[in-house]
């Protein structure tokens, strides 16, 4: 590469934009791409405008909660809809997640309960759910380490020979833009191109890592450092869920069948807050905002699928409606979800028994009796 | 004088420590144009620009390093570490480099650092984002540990700690920086400490409590409550880990024959086990009373706000161990009159 091809170097008058791979323009108009054929009927692409508007509302639901007072945090995927959803449902029953904290969308693609995201922001649970069943991985927060995690599943994977089988699954890590600067991140793509591990790594590049924009963790598209590492690095339209999914299918079936890791960065915008203790009019323009609006990874679905006749005003309303009457339950069995016991911190430090723990809760317990016996 | 709080006062510091010296820069994650995840480092970048405030990749590993290489070449680096939490992703380089660069090379490059940095519990952030792990670096000769309670000393051993010539850890806390103290008018009026001292915030005669950081700040609170009730609490604020002030802690104790070490990291091997050796070696014919620790309780920190309350030590739990321990002491109190 060089440097006129970099990023912000000095005298550069910026490059053009890298390529995209985009399957669905936001006019909502089809287009194709050699390398990526989409074949999907009437049916799967309602399902796949249900599923973007439904982790929106419940997106929106938990926000809502959070100013409530009733979550303690939320970090919101609003404008990542169609990355997640098209990588999600890419997904195949034998691949196994990695997540970051902001892949509700995944998590409701992999059949989790939303309501176990909830307990989990409102404290109550922590998790709640058997990543194994589902696939999917409890959420990580100290920032790329999952990456790893991933990788070693991959190779785990691939030592049980089962690369190439119909039983094959790969790993998927989710990871942002901010991330990538890790060293636990880049020590993954070492590892997973030295080992040829089953592993897609899908980066949902939004722009920004809380306040610090992309230039701050890099002066080239972030797919091209895939080539550094030894493995394919593609761009894909991040709003744009046909191209999502066939981006990711395609990664997913070359880790399934031995041909190791993708590198996939989902060009994306983060159109609320980092989370909901942020506010980003402190440091990005509205203007910012509004250019991705004209990009919103619903309204070109819906686009084409009324472009297309796929839908009629019917259906949108029914989607909105189960969408709303969904929120409203989620809402409900979310105040409803019980207070957790003092006694349970002791209960899962430990796998074995532990004899600090025991003797904890047995003091812990008496010391909350005494209150009891204090106010008899 | 003025009231301001913790955060003012770091705040403050950092500005007349970077006008004092020009060698002295800002590195971290979120510090400048977002003015740092708990704006301590407000309005710098606009004053300073990008040359002495920089906003680095999400790295700690990396920009701990980079300080540390920076350093070495005579500037001042003060990095700041979102929480101590994520210090761990730098343990490497701060314990393996920042505490050994000076020793290992024969005192030939010095390694001026400070690492900003708060820890604290109680702000519902789970467990990776909660911990108080300043006795990692506490442990580590090569480094300096400090840990103040208040404005003033934030202020006056944040000076110290960017004038000292080895890295010195400085550790915060979530739940001090909205709190309030005294501070001279002009900053530069603020003498700076010496790092390895302790303080007797508040003289007294029935026992000692020992804290530290946000301890040292409960245990006052203890200890007006224990005034109330006619017994006369001594507290020692540690201020510093490492070094640590032994002779100040044992003394009091001497006077006192009996303590209780209020910490808000975990109790098995935690700075509280040190305190207690201390006093065992240096007060042990004095002592009237085995000495109590308070702390976590020995799990991940919850997220849920009931049960993060009930894991992490409290006015409550302090003032339990404060009776049972002057109880142990077999003395007849003077009942308040
Ligand atoms: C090791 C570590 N350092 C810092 C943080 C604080 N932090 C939380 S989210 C975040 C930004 C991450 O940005 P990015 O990877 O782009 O993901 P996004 O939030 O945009 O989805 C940071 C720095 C953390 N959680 N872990
Ligand atoms: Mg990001």
């Amino acid at each position: 590469m060089t440097i006129d091809s970099v990023r912000g170097a000095p005298g550069d008058p910026g490059p053009a934009e890298p390529e995209l791979v985009q399957l669905l323009t936001p006019e909502g108009q089809r287009v194709e791409h050699p390398d990526y054929p989409l074949e999907l009927g009437a049916d799967e692409v309602r399902a796949l405008y249900r599923d973007l508007v439904t982790v929106r509302r419940i997106d929106l639901e938990a926000v809502a909660l959070t100013r409530q007072g009733e979550l303690g945090i939320w970090a919101s995927l609003l404008g990542q809809e169609a990355a997640q959803i098209g990588s999600g449902r890419a997904l195949g029953e034998h691949d196994m997640v990695f997540p970051t904290y902001r892949e509700h969308g995944v998590a409701w693609c992999r059949d989790v309960d939303p309501l176990n995201l909830l307990g989990l922001f409102r404290g109550v649970n922590h998790g709640g759910w058997d990543p194994a069943k589902y696939g999917f991985h409890l959420y990580t927060i100290v920032i790329g380490s999952q990456t790893l995690h991933a990788t070693g599943y991959a190779m785990g994977i691939q030592r049980d020979g089962v690369l190439g089988t119909p039983s094959a699954g790969a790993t998927i890590a989710y990871f942002g833009d901010g991330a990538t600067s890790q060293g636990d991140v880049n020590e993954s793509f070492v590892f997973a191109s030295v080992f040829n591990a089953p592993i897609v790594f899908f980066c949902q590049n939004n722009q920004w890592a809380i306040s610090e924009p992309l230039e701050k963790q890099t002066r080239i598209p972030l797919y091209r450092r895939a080539q550094g590492y030894g493995f394919p690095g593609v761009r894909v339209d991040g709003n744009d869920v046909f191209a999502c999914l066939a981006v990711t299918r395609k990664a997913l079936e070359a880790a399934r069948t031995g041909q190791g890791p993708t590198f996939i960065e989902a060009y994306t915008y983060r159109m609320g807050a980092h989370t909901t203790t942020d506010d980003p009019t402190r440091y990005r323009l509205k203007a910012e905002e509004e250019a991705w609006k004209l990009k919103d990874p619903i309204e070109r679905v819906k686009a084409y699928l009324v472009r297309g006749d796929l839908a009629d005003s019917a259906f949108f309303e029914e989607v909105e409606a189960d969408a709303k009457a969904m929120a409203r339950e989620l809402r409900a069995a979310c105040l409803a979800l019980p207070d957790p016991e003092p006694l349970s911190i002791f209960e899962n430090v430990y796998a074995e028994p532990h004899p600090l723990m025991t003797e904890e809760q047995e003091q812990f317990a008496a010391y909350l009796a005494s209150f009891e016996e204090a106010s008899r | 004088m003025a009231t301001v709080t913790y955060r003012q006062a770091l705040r403050d510091t950092l500005r007349a420590e970077m006008l004092r010296d020009e060698n002295v820069l800002l590195m971290g994650e979120e510090i400048g144009l977002f003015e740092g995840s708990y704006k301590i480092t407000e309005g710098l970048l606009k004053e300073f620009g990008p040359r002495r405030v920089r906003d680095t990749p999400i790295a700690e590993e990396g920009f701990v390093g980079a300080a540390i290489g920076a350093a070495m070449l005579g500037l001042r680096p003060v990095v700041e570490i979102m929480t101590i939490n994520f210090s761990l992703l730098a343990l490497d380089q701060i314990v393996n480099h920042a505490a050994k660069i000076y020793g290992m090379f024969g005192g030939q490059a010095s390694v001026p650092l400070v690492i900003r940095t708060p820890g604290g519990g109680g702000q519902q952030l789970g467990a990776t984002h909660s911990q108080n792990v300043e006795l990692f670096y506490a442990f580590i000769p090569g480094l300096k540990v400090v840990a103040p309670s208040t404005p003033a000393e934030a202020s006056a051993m944040l000076k110290a700690a960017i004038r000292d010539d080895d890295p010195v850890l400085f550790l915060e806390n979530l739940a001090l920086y909205n709190t309030k103290g005294e501070l001279p008018d002009a900053i530069d009026a603020v003498e700076p400490a010496e790092i390895g001292r302790a303080a007797v915030t508040r003289p007294g005669t029935d026992i000692t409590i020992i804290g530290y950081s946000r301890m040292a700040r409960v245990a006052a609170e203890v200890a007006d409550t224990l005034a109330a009730e006619g017994i006369s609490a001594e507290v020692v604020d540690l201020r510093s880990l490492r070094p640590l002030d032994r002779e100040t802690i044992v003394a009091s104790v001497r006077r006192t024959g009996c303590a209780v070490v209020a910490e808000d990291d975990w109790l098995t091997y935690g700075i509280g086990a040190e305190i207690a050796a201390t006093v065992q070696e240096g007060a042990f014919d004095w002592l009237d009373a085995p000495v109590r620790r308070v702390a976590m309780a020995e799990v991940p920190l919850p997220y849920a706000k009931s049960l993060e309350t009930a894991a992490l030590p409290s006015a409550g739990s302090l003032l339990t161990a404060v009776r049972a321990t002057l109880a142990a002491t077999g003395r007849a109190l003077e009942p308040a009159s």
